[in-house]
């Protein structure tokens, strides 16, 4: 059995020997990618799994034991479900590591692999080794690197992960044959999986890849009737992860709505233009801008490529560019707000609107700290400039019910067809 | 001919409104519905079948419970608000807004210009349920706070925010002899400012403005304050007949563009809507049997004193009185514990009315045969008591705990005590009371909690909280506020938990609150060996089993388990045996006169709301007071670095050694420019600008900017920011700066140097949210204070491009500016050293009160600085002891350049014997979260007490004096300083 083994700090590190022997889990937050990711792992000899213990009640009742309760709600469930897994019985406790992303920011994100790692102690597991995904060479483990062709096939998993989610988000609320889509992807995700098993990671396999996607997407057959679409925005866990959100995009899809989830490829490239846009405002070294620089481009390269193959198609609506995305943030917030999702959350909002998407959710944990002023705090601003815009605050912690947050965003669904029924109305008008 | 049918299903009432084709007015009604939802939305309909049977009807339901029931019916639904304001449109077209207050809800709808709907949040402070919670706490119903209100002749600034917070406001006020018309009064003023605060954010309430909902209905006190605060007239203040239903109105107007069914099959519809989907949530029974539960009241009955017999019994006595918050308990005691005399009650918002009548009662009692030797006073009114009565001793409420539960078991290593609205826990390490923990944030998980539930549905306190005892499938409502627990309870219901179900989950709820949310506890053994509950919540049988349950160990919970306070204050003066027993006699009570007469301290800006009591006509105590100031007492004044920091902040202004040629720059005194102002202040200066300073924040200053903050669950010390940009447009400047910074300096201890996310980038919100400032040259770049030289370079470019300042004059004046920021960081140091050596002198305690540097604000720390003073402390700070100790690396990411400075001054608090650290912490500080446990670990591994204090926009200083007089006597206890 491997030893356990600290660094000068007394953390316990992952060593190689424990990489043999250990299963590694990994908390779920985007099910499509996340599943793809555990597999580039696998392949790389990470004995890894995605969990899927959902039940929301008793993850976060387990966070709020293990987690101070102050904590945003994000921290609470990530440990929580990670915490729950360990007590399942399903994994041997001293042959078991887990996966968590350190962000490096300023918010309080950061801290969730310390707070994991306190919560582990209290539960009496401080054997478990913990793995921090981040990209600012925080806490280096010998059995675990962060490889640059590692980067790439992550990198590779979450266009296609957003290219799936877009192209499906844009089918299911209209085709003919109920469960379609759905289909669609798990046969997209199976044959995807097999060809990294294989190896495929080319920027040409996944132009290939791209076409073919977008090409069988198109093949559902769909009748397009006029629904609202509805865009979600936010904190990037709940803003995505079911269990975080309480199903928010099955919620509006039953509501008759279309969901319009910007991707996760944005938050990427906006996290490595962090280090750029620092070096602008405030000096320091010409090398590093150059690196993060070159890496930028070349996720900026597979955004592109996902939005080429998109637009062959006029009948779905492609994403737009990081640039555009930068562009957009500029007048309303400094390229220097950075933790958490910063600019990016009120350009995400932007974009939406000037796509058309005027309904909008934006998620956050309550309390969330950089949401304060780049989502709440940007709202007033928006519906200023576009008088037009339908934007609703939902915060989520474990105390907020469902049925409160259902009743605020039926407002804004009610706003959304009336304001739909005012634009017929008006057009009806021209006609006459 | 077909009708149309409203059904509005709010979280507390159900409203039915019926319509002709004209949208004539044939039916309303408004009932509560005890959470029987359906049933009472059918009964209403059923009222209307003479007119009705047999017609075809439309119907829409609204309002946030009747979701679920349209659902279940398959009966159209539409959003509460958006059927309000179809109402309003229909019968009041030229409204321009209306505010609607409902149970849970507060709602805004602008009409002018662009339609914009708000409601409130996740907070439901302001509403309706926060009234009733209110009204309970003075003990009156909603009608008579009303009646009250409208005789008030003064208004206290009360939080509305969360009913735990406005009770800290309250409390206080009524101890000390507020008058209740005036409290009453100032509840209302709240809900306004609640609502006004928290829903226009920005946009303007004028015009002609309608009011809705059942309590600006019913409340004619509300509106007086609403109409009074929004400057409103007759023909602008809108109070329409029926108010109160308006939604369901406006959901019936909504029905014209639904399908039509018949009567019948409507009611059938409603009435089968009952789906059982069976409880998906429920936890084990509280019992399993009767016999379980017999055994159980057999365990926890032989807790108990001695109870003696007053007649019989002669010699001498001790007494205690416990005046808390809500009752009042006295204990009559011999020496060795024996009780003579109890009593329990609500103190009526009046204790010293309630003690004087217990205590002519003792005194009959004791007649010439028991004499009074000694008696103590603790709880929220402790002073009031103490000095009404002449009692000998007062102490601070946890150690009278502590001294009665070491009567039942003297091993005992922990003490929980829940009450009607407080929850105290702490340790005992070393014969001391130790690691406070108190409710600050929620009153959830406390008695009033249960009660509140027990009355909306219906039910005595007692028989409700029996019910769940033998209940088989306790539902799992979670841990959470009172409020948020009325939706939990909903939803329980809807999926068919019975009442029996719901007051067993609300009972280990209560538990739940206790143990995850205030003492957040992993495991039993966190706690202790040996627990002693107390307070009149645990004498709740439901609620003292869920809690064995939950830390699966067996407690003491003495018999006189709501009378601790009281007990442990006469066992405290039978252990002090006074030589001069000075309480009142019964002959000086039979002349006994108390009146109260409220004022505002004029001694300073936190013009601290007093309450002058005299007794007797001659002896006065004056509550409410922060400092001795009032008292007219010329006391020493004792080093306070707080003070001296603000002071030396507050000169920085004008324009120093330059001519001000340049124009006047104006910076808000807050967040980071408590920490950088002296190197802007020079640096502007030296350009030849005039620096103009916000004034030093006071509450005004909240008020004033309250209209545009964006979101209410931001710090305090952020919100005031709002006030400060107002401040310095009516100063009339020629640019605003406030930089962003994502970064602090570097000062190289920790593993990043960052600001939190809120401080850095506040200067952003501002400009997207006050209005003014669209008129206003507003400044706020990002600046890199931690790159000297790049921010020279930067700087220089900045100031040249907004002012045409050469760039070799900036940088001349940015190396001036860093200097004089380390001149002062330097002087900080040196005056700390300083205050250190007096204290050692005269060998006082050190407190270093550690928060952030913005925590100096008197309108943010609220005067807790003075407190520490009042106690005979020096006062230090973080910033003047942290550089005392090498790096050191943390088990959390030390990434914050303020927080990394507590946790250093705290690990330099372990080496200093007399020294204990306080932390002040922000409500809603999301580093903080993450800040206190650490530095708990730190100080608790390094043989320190640690002492958390959270502050918000309340001034309430109850809780602070418990933590920090427990603090002053388990420093006595464990030998003072040496």
């Amino acid at each position: 059995m491997a030893k356990l083994e600290y660094d000068k700090n007394g953390r316990l590190l992952f060593t190689k020997e424990m990489k043999k022997e250990y299963t590694l889990l990994i908390p779920q937050m985007l099910p499509i990618h996340f599943g793809m990711m555990r597999m580039c792992l696998q392949k790389r000899g990470y004995n890894c799994v995605t969990l899927d213990n959902m039940n929301q009640r008793a993850i976060a009742d387990i966070g709020l034991k293990y987690v101070h309760n102050d904590t945003c709600y994000p921290a609470l469930l990530v440990i929580g479900q990670l915490i729950d897994a360990l007590n399942s019985g399903k994994y041997d406790k001293d042959k078991v590591g887990l996966f968590i992303t350190q962000t490096g920011g300023g918010c309080r994100a950061s801290n969730y692999i310390h707070l994991l790692r306190k919560a582990l102690k209290k539960a009496d597991m401080e054997q478990v080794p913990v793995i921090s995904i981040n990209l600012s060479g925080l806490e280096k483990n010998p059995g675990f690197k962060m490889t640059l062709p590692l980067i790439l096939q992550l990198v590779f998993c979450i266009v296609y992960g957003d290219i799936i989610m877009l192209l499906a988000n844009q089918c299911r609320p209209y085709e003919v044959n109920k469960g379609e889509t759905d289909a669609l992807v798990a046969r997209w995700e199976e044959r995807l999986v097999k060809e990294f098993q294989k190896g495929g990671f080319s920027m040409k396999k996944l132009r290939r890849n791209f076409d073919l996607i977008v090409a069988d997407f198109a093949k559902i057959e769909r009748i397009v009737t006029p629904r609202p679409r509805v865009g979600v925005v936010g904190e990037i866990y709940v803003k995505y992860s079911p269990l975080g959100n309480n199903n928010l995009e099955q919620f509006l899809q039953d509501e008759g709505a279309e969901v319009v989830v910007p991707g996760l490829v944005d938050f990427v490239i906006f996290k490595i233009y962090n280090r750029d846009a620092d070096v602008d405002l405030y000096g320091g070294m010409k090398l590093k801008k150059m690196v993060v620089g070159a890496l930028q481009k070349y996720v900026e390269k597979c955004q592109q490529a996902m939005i080429d193959a998109v637009k062959k198609y006029p009948e779905f609506r492609p994403p737009s560019p990081f640039s555009h995305l930068k562009e957009k943030a500029a007048g309303y917030l400094g390229m220097g707000n950075k933790m958490g999702e910063g600019w990016l959350l009120t350009a995400e909002m932007l974009e939406l609107i000037e796509d058309g998407t005027n309904n909008i959710v934006c998620t956050q944990p309550f309390g969330c700290l950089p949401n304060h002023i780049v989502g709440k705090g940007m709202i007033r601003r928006l519906k200023d400039d576009y008088p037009n815009s339908n934007i609703v605050a939902i915060d989520y912690d474990p105390g907020a019910t469902r049925i409160n947050q259902e009743n605020r965003i039926k407002l804004m669904l009610a706003n959304a067809g009336r304001m739909e029924k005012a634009k017929a109305e008006e057009k009806n008008e021209i006609t006459v | 001919m077909s009708y149309k049918v409203g059904i509005d299903i709010g979280s507390t009432t159900v409203k039915v409104v019926v319509l002709d084709e004209n949208n004539t007015m044939l039916f309303h009604s408004y009932e509560r519905h005890f959470s029987k939802v359906r049933e009472k939305a059918a009964e209403q309909l059923r009222c209307v079948a003479r007119m009705l049977e047999g017609k075809s009807v439309r119907t829409v339901i609204t309002g946030s419970a009747g979701l679920g029931v349209a659902k279940a019916g398959d009966i159209s639904f539409v959003q509460e608000v958006y059927a309000t304001a179809a109402a309003v449109n229909a019968y009041i077209p030229d409204a321009d807004a209306v505010i609607e207050l409902g149970g849970e809800d507060a709602k805004i709808i602008f009409f002018k210009g662009s339609l914009e709907e708000r409601m409130n949040g996740s907070c439901a402070g302001g509403t309706g349920a926060f009234i009733d919670q209110m009204a309970t706490l003075l003990n009156v119903t909603a009608p008579e706070l009303d009646k009250l209100a409208l005789q008030h002749e003064k208004i206290y600034p009360i939080a509305s925010r969360c009913g735990v917070f406005a009770k800290s406001d309250i409390q206080p006020i009524l101890n000390q002899g507020g008058r209740k018309e005036d409290i009453a009064a100032s509840i209302f003023q709240a809900v306004v400012d609640q609502t006004i605060a928290g829903l226009t954010q920005g946009r303007e309430l004028t015009g002609k403005i309608v009011f809705l909902g059942g309590p600006l209905h019913f409340l004619q006190g509300l509106r007086e304050r609403f109409v009074e605060t929004l400057k409103l007239d007759e023909n602008s203040a809108i109070f329409p007949e029926n108010a109160e239903c308006f939604a369901a109105l406006g959901a019936a107007i909504c029905a014209e563009d639904y399908p039509a069914m018949d009567y019948a099959e409507l009611l059938d519809r409603l009435e089968k809507s009952t789906v059982q989907t069976g409880l998906t949530d429920t936890m084990q029974p509280l019992f399993n049997n009767e016999a379980e539960y017999e055994e159980f009241k057999a365990r926890h009955a032989k807790a108990t004193p001695d109870l003696l017999d007053i007649e019989s019994y002669s010699g001498a006595a001790y007494l205690g009185i416990d005046a808390g918050s809500t009752t009042t308990k006295m204990v009559l005691a011999t020496a060795d514990g024996g009780i003579l005399y109890s009593y329990y009650g609500s103190n009526q918002g009046n204790p010293v009315t309630i003690v004087l009548a217990k205590l002519k009662e003792i005194y009959a009692l004791c007649g010439d045969k028991i004499k009074i030797m000694g008696s103590a006073v603790t709880g929220y009114g402790e002073e009031l008591i103490k000095n009404a009565f002449s009692a000998d001793l007062g102490l601070v409420e946890t150690v009278a705990h502590y001294r009665a539960a070491r009567h039942f078991d003297p091993k005992v290593d922990f003490i929980i005590d829940i009450g009607g609205q407080d929850m105290k826990c702490f340790k005992i390490r070393n014969g001391a009371v130790d690691s406070i923990m108190l409710n600050e944030a929620c009153s959830s998980g406390c008695g009033s909690f249960i009660e509140s539930f027990a009355r909306a549905l219906g039910y005595e306190i007692k028989d409700f909280a029996q019910l769940g005892i033998l209940d088989q499938n306790p539902v799992n409502l979670g841990s959470r506020c009172t409020v948020f627990m009325n939706s939990s309870v909903k939803q329980a219901q809807k999926e068919g938990a019975s009442v029996e179900d719901i007051s067993a989950g609300l009972s280990v709820s209560v538990v739940k609150n206790a143990i995850y949310k205030v003492i957040r506890a992993a495991s039993p053994d966190d706690l202790g060996k040996n627990i002693v509950v107390q307070g009149g919540t645990f004498l709740n049988d439901a609620v003292l089993r869920g809690f064995e349950q939950e830390i699966g160990r067996n407690v003491t919970r003495p018999t006189i388990a709501g009378l601790m306070g009281a007990y442990g204050a006469a066992l405290y003066a039978a252990d002090a045996k006074p030589e001069n027993p000075a309480l009142l006699s019964a002959a000086a009570l039979d002349t006994f006169e108390h009146t109260a007469r409220p004022t505002t301290c004029k001694g300073c800006t936190n013009h601290c709301s007093l309450t002058i009591n005299t007794f007797d006509g001659g002896r006065r105590f004056i509550s409410g007071n922060r400092c001795s100031k009032p008292l007219g007492k010329t006391v020493q004044e004792l080093p306070n670095l707080y003070k001296f920091k603000l002071e030396k902040l507050k000169a920085m202004q004008g324009k120093g050694e330059g001519n001000g040629s340049r124009g006047r720059i104006g910076l808000p005194f807050g967040l980071n420019i408590f920490e950088n102002l002296p190197l802007w202040y020079t640096l502007f200066t030296k350009l030849n600008f005039e620096v103009v300073l916000s004034p030093v924040s006071d509450r005004g200053t909240y008020k004033r900017g309250q209209r545009s903050i964006p979101s209410d669950t931001v710090c305090y010390p952020a919100k005031l920011m709002h006030g400060h940009i107002e401040d310095l447009i009516d100063m009339g400047v020629d640019a605003i700066f406030y930089p962003c910074m994502s970064y602090n300096f570097d000062e190289g201890k920790g593993d990043n140097h960052y600001n939190c996310p809120v401080v850095a980038y506040y200067p952003e919100l501002l400009g997207a949210n006050v209005p003014r400032l669209k008129d206003v040259r507003y400044l706020a770049p990002y600046v890199g204070l931690h790159r000297p030289k790049d921010f020279k370079k930067k700087f220089g470019e900045f100031m040249k491009k907004e002012f045409g300042v050469p760039e070799k004059e900036t940088a001349a004046a940015v190396e001036a500016g860093y200097a004089a920021y380390r001149a002062y960081k330097d002087e900080v140091v040196r005056t700390g050293r300083e205050y250190i050596e007096a204290a050692r002198k005269e060998g006082r305690t050190i407190i270093v009160l550690a928060g952030r540097p913005y925590h100096i604000d008197p309108e943010i720390n609220h005067g807790i600085d003075e407190l520490i003073n009042s106690l005979g402390l020096v006062l230090i700070t973080e910033d003047c002891v942290c550089g005392n100790v090498e790096k050191e690396s943390r088990r959390v990411l030390n990434q914050w350049t303020y927080q990394a400075r507590m946790y250093d001054a705290a690990r330099y608090v372990c080496t200093q014997p007399d020294m204990q650290m306080v932390q002040l912490v922000s409500f809603g500080c999301g580093t903080d979260a993450i800040t206190t446990d650490e530095l708990r670990d730190i100080l608790e591994d390094g043989g320190k007490l640690y002492t958390p204090i959270k502050i918000d926009d309340i001034n309430n200083l109850g809780a602070v004096k418990i933590r920090l007089r427990s603090l002053v006597a388990a420093v006595e206890e464990l030998g003072g300083n040496k």
